[in-house]
This record gives structure tokens, sequence and C-alpha cells, in this order.
């Protein structure tokens, strides 16, 4: 029996963050789910896969993209079943189409959508702030800090859904996500049997033609009326301490601040706010807590979201309260905090003085070499990137190419000695920027993508290079599966876990050729002299070509073969 | 509660994400409040990864400089990399087995030479104990076990409030049992450098 269901109610477990969610959303009685793997979140789509073929009252599918995932999770939740999808903060621009106007349109059962951040781009391509989705599309938010926190707010998070009739965005960040720490759990819903949803029609509500989102976008705005009112009483939203020095915090922040003001026994001197309802801002208790202090830090990662929300609280109450955090330069905007960031500004903002350690002298400590991640030794793309590179080189363009990228793990062919990514945007960026540089430049253009990658973001372009008659090759590294992540399905698999064995495939060559691109071939990048000859003609061409370099993830082999 | 903050570092596949779970549970299993923070995906590929494990009722996940009260390392140079974030009082516990990097496999940067910097960090904190990994998990069974080697060093010291049982009971809740009497035997051999 998988872990996250076996535990009893009462039950004390450690978990993951992410399993958290997962345990919080089989109690709240989770009937669909849906998901493009992305870490910090990936976890949750791993779980959720796994356990479904233990829980016959449980669909869960990994979609081709977070914007398919989204548009699933929100028709199940349409018919009245308790829904959920997940994804990494950049999979939720992916998906942004599709939450702005589901604001409008709303759910009948509860839905939550969790987005996880990642501060410091651990593994992302940026660090962009997703709570003000929350506040672009009008949906209420809430921010975990600890995993028994992203438990609790889960299950509240159905409940909320469901009395609003609007999705849920649980946000978290990579150190919620991927923080360890002890859950007490409940009862798990019943999944004896599978469960179906019943669609009611209503176009009025549903079809947001202009005449129907016009109406729908004022219901939005009422519901956030009453939601802010929910927000200011939430229990999710809390106090400890009293002073004149006050501190608003909000996810793996507030951690911080509790564990330097439990240090250094602050209780008496600092009042401190913690907001796990973030959107709608709890107006009432900011201009409470604003009114109560004479200087306020605001201690939140990335950008000054609920510092903005305070200013303008204050603003508009006519509240003279000295407000500190970013703006006034107490707190950086990049990157993940960590102690001694949150100490330095609260002795900055409040002039306490904590005792300093005495420093430890490490000059001794030699430069040591860096570890960059790596390829796998053995894995298929380094000899892909070989064949590319020595084919090139053999025709005498290698110094003229440029090499556009995308995301998974073959990005790492930015490393010497492969040194094959020159450009990159995100997902599906490989195929649609050399569009653009095929018009822009004389560069002969090799662009590298992943079969996952490919069926996530990479067909639409592809379309777009047959038919404006864009001029570049395209390499679909196909290792069949979606390694980065932890080897999540792809639809063109051959090598497959056995729980997918009914499912159909989709042949990448296939689909590329009736794309309409005329020069394609597949080569087994291990055989390099063959895989060569091949590519060679396609190489030299001014014309649209796709190369399918096929084998399988060497990881991925090994999974596959143990089970 | 007695508090501690344990920072445990090593490199991609050396299993320290075991090493922090099992020590997680058998926290649990003691009714001791922990919390720790991991880093997955694509730093896991051969890169330096890290724990954050932090035990007696701490919120935050990470360590910053100069808070760890232990430092674990199942690669030197980790460690050596790591140290500004321990004190002059800090408890090292490491493996001298090194794990080269490739770049510098292919010439492109240089490994130290470790003798005389094992030398450098007895002379400057108070407690370092330094154990061959790699070769007391061999002896053990196998190599993959060096992460219990350190865990057994761990718990030798004393400073965790475990008893042995609870380390090993947490061990047959994360280990599969054919692999179960090698890491005993692994744990044993690190338990035996710190205790004794």
């Amino acid at each position: 029996m998988h872990p996250l269901i076996k535990s009893k109610p009462k039950e004390k477990v450690l978990l993951l963050g992410n399993e958290a969610i997962v345990r919080g959303a089989l109690e709240a009685g989770l009937r669909v789910g849906a998901a493009y793997p992305g870490t910090p979140s990936s976890e949750i789509g791993n779980n959720l896969f796994r356990i479904q073929y233990e829980l016959p009252g449980l669909y869960f599918e990994f979609s081709t993209n977070e914007k398919v995932a989204t548009e699933v999770a929100a028709a199940a939740a349409a018919a009245g079943l308790r829904s959920l999808t997940c994804m990494k903060h950049v999979g939720l621009n992916v998906a942004a189409d599709a939450l702005m106007t589901l604001a409008y349109i709303g759910v009948r059962g509860g839905m939550v959508i969790v987005v996880a951040d990642d501060p410091s781009c651990h593994s992302s391509q940026n660090e962009q702030d997703s709570r003000y989705y929350a506040r672009l599309s009008g949906l209420p938010l809430l921010e975990p800090a600890t995993p028994q926190e992203a438990y609790e707010m889960t299950i509240y998070a159905f409940d909320l859904s469901e009395k609003l009739e609007l999705p849920v965005i649980l946000r978290t960040t990579t150190r919620v996500s991927h923080a360890r720490g002890i859950v007490q759990v409940g009862e798990l819903a019943s999944y004896d049997q599978e469960v179906k949803g019943e669609f009611k029609k209503d176009p009025r509500r549903w079809v947001p033609i202009p005449a129907v989102a016009r109406v729908r976008h004022q219901v939005l705005l009422e519901k956030m009326k009453d939601a802010t009112l929910i927000a200011d009483s939430s229990r999710l939203n809390y106090q400890y301490g009293k002073g004149k020095q006050g501190i608003i915090t909000s996810s793996v922040a507030a951690n911080y601040v509790y564990d330097i003001v439990e240090e250094f026994d602050l209780k008496d001197q600092v009042k401190v706010l913690v907001l796990g309802f973030t959107h709608p801002h709890p107006v009432n208790l900011l201009a409470d807590f604003l009114r109560s202090v004479e200087d306020v830090l605001v201690v939140e990662e990335l950008e000054p979201y609920l510092e903005e929300a305070a200013r303008v609280v204050a603003q508009e109450r006519g509240l003279s309260v000295n407000i500190m955090g970013k703006a006034t330069g107490h707190l950086p905007r990049t990157f993940e905090f960590e102690p001694k960031i949150v100490k330095k500004a609260m002795a900055d903002a409040f002039g306490i003085s904590f005792p300093e350690g005495e420093k430890i002298d490490v000059s001794w400590v030699p430069e040591l070499p860096p570890r960059p991640p790596t390829l796998c030794p053995g894995c298929p793309h380094r000899e892909t990137y070989m064949v590319i590179k020595e084919t090139l080189k053999e025709l005498g363009e290698l110094e003229n190419s440029i090499f556009p990228t995308d995301i998974g793990c073959y990005t790492l062919g930015i490393l010497p000695p492969i040194q094959m990514a020159d450009y990159l945007i995100c997902m599906g960026s490989s195929v649609g920027s050399p569009c653009g540089f095929s018009v822009a430049t004389n560069h002969r253009i090799v662009s590298f993508i992943g079969d996952s990658t490919f069926f996530h973001a990479g067909l639409s372009p592809l379309a777009n290079a047959v038919f404006n008659k864009h001029n570049f090759t395209l390499v679909i590294m196909d290792n069949e599966t979606t390694a980065m992540t932890g080897h999540q399905p792809v639809p063109s698999q051959e090598l497959r876990f056995k729980e997918l064995a009914d499912r159909p495939r989709i042949d990448i060559e296939a689909v590329v050729k009736a794309l309409g691109v005329k020069n394609v071939v597949t080569i087994n990048p291990y055989r390099k002299e063959e895989a060569k000859a091949l590519v060679k003609p396609l190489l030299g061409k001014k014309e649209l070509s796709v190369i399918i370099a096929k084998a399988p993830c060497i990881l991925y082999r090994q999974r596959v073969a143990k089970k | 509660m007695q508090k501690l903050r344990i920072l445990t570092v090593g490199v991609g596949g050396q299993g320290i994400l075991l090493f922090s779970q099992v020590l997680g549970r058998a926290c649990l299993k003691a009714d001791i409040p922990v919390v720790m923070s991991e880093v997955h995906g694509m730093a896991q590929r051969g890169g330096v990864v890290e724990t954050n494990i932090l035990i007696g009722g701490y919120k935050s996940p990470l360590i910053s400089e100069g808070e760890a009260d232990v430092l674990v390392g199942l690669e030197p140079a980790e460690v050596l990399r790591a140290l500004p974030r321990g004190r002059k009082d800090t408890v090292i516990v490491s493996s001298t087995d090194p794990v080269i990097p490739q770049i510098v496999k292919d010439g492109l940067a240089k490994y130290p030479d470790l003798d005389p910097l094992f030398e450098k960090l007895k002379e400057s904190f108070p407690k370092v104990y330094l154990f061959p990994g790699e070769k007391l998990a061999k002896e053990a069974g196998t190599a993959k076990a060096l992460n219990m080697v350190a865990l057994g060093a761990l718990a030798g010291t004393g400073l965790v409030p475990l008893s042995k049982k609870a380390f090993l009971d947490a061990m047959k809740e994360s280990i599969k049992e054919k692999f179960l009497e090698a890491n005993f035997k692994a744990f044993e051999a690190g338990y035996q450098v710190t205790s004794s």
C-alpha cells in the first residue's frame, strides 16, 4: 500500500510539503487530478499518479501541459467533483489563459490549483512571484509555511472553493514543497468506487461570450468582497507577541521570523502578523494591525506583494505607520531568504542588536572544485550532441551555427565540453525562436527539444515553421520519458510502466511528417557513424528538417526493468 | 527541549536524502519535533547536495552561516566548502573518501590535497571525527551504505537525543529488507568511530 494512504487518523508522519498536500487532498475527497510535472511541484503528481491504482474512486492523469491539466480539472469541478491541478510557477504562465477566464465562470466542486514558486531558481529559469496571479485573476490565495500547514490548507482550500464557487490557489515555494516535517493526519475520504459528477447546462454561466463575461466579471468582484470578509476573520491569519514594532510575514519567511523571535526572546517587543490567506488581502485585519504598531517590517520572499498591500491599506485609511521592507532596502527582491537575512533586516528595522557569534577563520581552506550538475554517465543526450557537433564540423558549419535549446536535462548541454545551448526562453521556445532567428539572421540554426517538451509546447510552433517556410533543424531528443522531473509518461513512449500498457502510442516521426515536415530522420545516437551519415544531408540543407534521436534515458530504463 | 541544527553535505548520488529521512523518522519515533529541507531536481545530477535538519522545535527549514551545531560530511571537500555555516564549537563528523568531480577529471579544476587540510580541521575545531566512509561501507557489504556509516557516526557522538534503537527502527522502515543487514553493519561501523 502506498505510504500516503496507509497512515491512520491522528497518526503523526514525516512528510514532504508536497506529500502533505497529497494527503490533504485525499482526505478532502479529491476525485480528479491532472498535472504536467515541474520541480518543485513534481512529487504531488507523482504520488497521485501511483495512488490512483490503489483507489478506485481517484482519477489522475499527467496531461500534456499545464493549460490542458487546468482545463481537465476545471471541467471536473464544473461537473461537481473535487479536483486539483499542480504545477511549478512557470507552468502557471502556460495555464494563465485558462486561469483568467476560469475565475469568471468558476466551479461547483472544489478546485485547488497548487503552484510552487522557486526563489533562487534551484531548478527553474526565473523566480517569478506567482502570488500576483491571484491578484490578476481575482482568485483566493493561500500560502502555507510548513508541511503541516500545507496539509491543513489543502483541505480547507476545497471547502473555500466550494463556498465561493471559485478555484483556490495554494501557493508554496521550494522550501515549503521540499521541506520535510511532522504532520498529524486525519481520515481518508472514501475511495471504494468510482464517482461520476453531473454537468448541469447553464450557458449563461459556463460560456463567456461577451454578454456573459460582463456579468460574470461583476459576479467575480462580488465574490471577492465575500472572500475579503472570510480572509479578515480566517484562522489562517494569526498574531503573536506584543509591542509597537510589528512584522507582517507569510510562507516560509514566517518560520524564520518565528525562530528568531523565540531564540532571542522578542515576544514582548515585537508583534507578528502571520498571513496564510493572502488574497483577497485581509484589509481590515491589516488596518487593525497597522493601527496597533508604530513601525512595521514586511518579511516575504520575492516581490513586495504584501508590502504593497499594506501600503495601500495605510494610504486608504490615512495611517501614518512606518512600513519597511523591500522598498526601503531592508530586504531583497531576489533569491530565497534564510535566517541570517531576516535577522539582519530585523536588526536594521528595529535597532535590535543580536549577539554576534565569534567568526571562524576559514582562510586556510583552498579554492575547491565546483560541482556543476552534469548529464549522467552514459546519457544518450551527450551522444546526440556529439553526433550533431561532429557533423556540423565536417560540413564546416559549426562556427556559423546557433543552438536554441529547451527545458529539460539536455539544457545541461550549455556546459563544456558540449556547449551547444545558445538561447532559451521557456518550454517550446526551441521551436518558436528558430523561426525568428531564421528570418533575422544568416546563421545555421540547430535547436534541441525533449520528447515531453515537444508534446507540451512544440507542436504548434512546428506547424508555424512549416507554414511560414522557416529554415532550421530541430533535434527532438526522444529519451522516452520526462526525465528531469522523475520519469513521468510521454505519449510517444514505447518503453513504459505496465500501468500504461493499454494507452495508445503517438509516434513522433508520424506527427512531424503529418505536420508537413519533408526532411525527417530518426537516429540511434549510440551508433555514431551511422547517425552522422543520416543527419549529414539534413544539416547541409537550407530547409526545415527534424532529427529524432531516439534512445531511452538510462535511469528510466533501469527503473522500468526493476518494476 | 534541547535544540540542534545539523547540516549534512555531500554529492548527488551518495544517499543523503535517505540519511535525512532515517534521521527524521527516528526523531518522529521519539516524539522529537524535526524539520528539514532538501533540494531536488537539477541539483541532484552530480552536484553539491545538502540537507538542513533542525531538531527540537525549530520552524525554519534552513541553517544560515554560523548556525550549524553539527556538520556531517559524506564527502570531505563538501565539508570544507560548508565550514562557514559552522561556529568555533561546531562538531564535525565526516567521511574522508573524496568524490572527484568530472571537472577535475577533465583537467579543468584541481581537487585539494586532503591530508594537511584534515590536520588543519582538527586544529580549528574542538571535536572532529573523521573516518574512511567508503571503506567501512564496503566492509559492511555495500559501498552504497556510506550514508548509514555517516548516520551511525552522528548517532555515536551522542549529540542527537535519540537511542540507538530509534535509529535502527527508523532504518527498518526506510530500507528494503534485503539491504537491511549490510546497512545495520554500516551504521554500527560508523557508531564505533565516534562512540569509543
